[in-house]
């Protein structure tokens, strides 16, 4: 148990500090360099905790691929110039706005210090955690018998963000030389072949 | 203190939340870091829901986390998109530069 606290304070300061460095860091790269690293500890604390396939899932799919596409688009954008710090600028009232609001609901927040208390039997449910299986065998379980329709209905969410996405940055180009297949196979031999009758010592003008 | 409980966990997705929400507020350097406030919410939010699914030994709540991660992957996806669009059209991604609706 005391190496459970251990390991539960180290990963969880690793998360709450790189997630300050998010907001804080004065360039985009580095907050991105941090939002990778807030994902890893919180992944491991998921690990940790019993969770060991979301957080494999976590490290797999914001990891590998939603902090390289932010990665990508930081790179992309050219943003290093506009690096500025917060509270540069003629505009600040929304400062002390922002501040209330985040601070009340870190208090409404912070109410779960008191602790939770609850009913053992407050309601049954069919999907109690089983200890002699595997958790993702378990989730597999339940997310391919009971949850199949929210399954394949995230896929659906994936698919129309994937074809959003490729609609919103597709951009036609002009003067861009391309393949026109059917212009290539609606050829006739009569409109390509052109005969003519070549004289002697005079040659062929190509032009007209 | 050494036992750790639900408190624990749920006090860490609370202070990440809270992190993710004045990092919303306070930005004021371009719209990306915005959307990386968002993700720190829907993370902060997985932490709560997978917290309360190990310590009330009901397995829906990772089941939930999973969808919240497709819904959090695609909104980054289009969120991205709608930025480099931007972008291409204004030249400038800073947030005091976005107030095309007056807002």
């Amino acid at each position: 148990m005391i190496v459970h606290s251990i390991f539960f304070y180290f990963f969880s300061i690793i998360a709450i500090f790189s997630s300050l460095m998010v907001i804080t860091s004065r360039s985009t790269i580095n907050s991105v360099f941090f939002l990778i690293l807030d994902f890893i500890s919180v992944g491991c604390l998921f690990i940790m905790v019993g969770a060991e396939f979301l957080g494999m899932i976590l490290l797999i799919v914001y990891v590998g691929a939603v902090a390289v596409l932010f990665l990508f688009v930081v790179m992309m954008l050219n943003v290093a110039e506009q690096k500025q710090s917060w509270f540069i600028g003629k505009k600040s009232t929304h400062i002390p706005t922002g501040l209330i609001v985040s601070v009340l609901i870190l208090l409404e927040l912070l109410v779960v210090v008191g602790g939770w208390k609850y009913k053992e039997d407050v309601m049954s449910s069919s999907t109690l955690i089983m200890s002699d299986i595997s958790n993702t065998h378990q989730l597999g379980l339940v997310m391919y018998t009971d949850y199949i329709l929210y399954f394949q209905l995230a896929g659906i969410v994936l698919l129309l963000a994937m074809i959003g996405a490729i609609l919103l940055t597709f951009r036609e180009r002009v003067g861009v030389k391309k393949q026109s297949y059917i212009n290539q196979i609606s050829r006739s031999p009569s409109t390509a072949i052109e005969l003519k009758e070549v004289r002697s010592n005079q040659g062929v003008k190509i032009d007209d | 203190m050494i036992e750790i409980g639900l408190g624990h966990y749920l006090s860490l997705g609370a202070i990440i939340f809270f992190l993710g929400v004045i990092g919303i507020f306070l930005n004021r350097k371009n719209v990306i870091v915005i959307l990386m406030s968002i993700e720190l919410i829907l993370l902060a939010v997985n932490i709560n829901l997978i917290s309360f699914s190990i310590f009330s030994g009901d397995i829906l709540g990772q089941i939930f986390t999973m969808l919240i991660l497709t819904v959090a992957a695609a909104e980054a996806a289009i969120g991205l998109a709608i930025i480099v669009v931007y972008y291409r059209n204004r030249g400038s991604i800073r947030v005091e530069d976005i107030h095309g609706m007056k807002g």
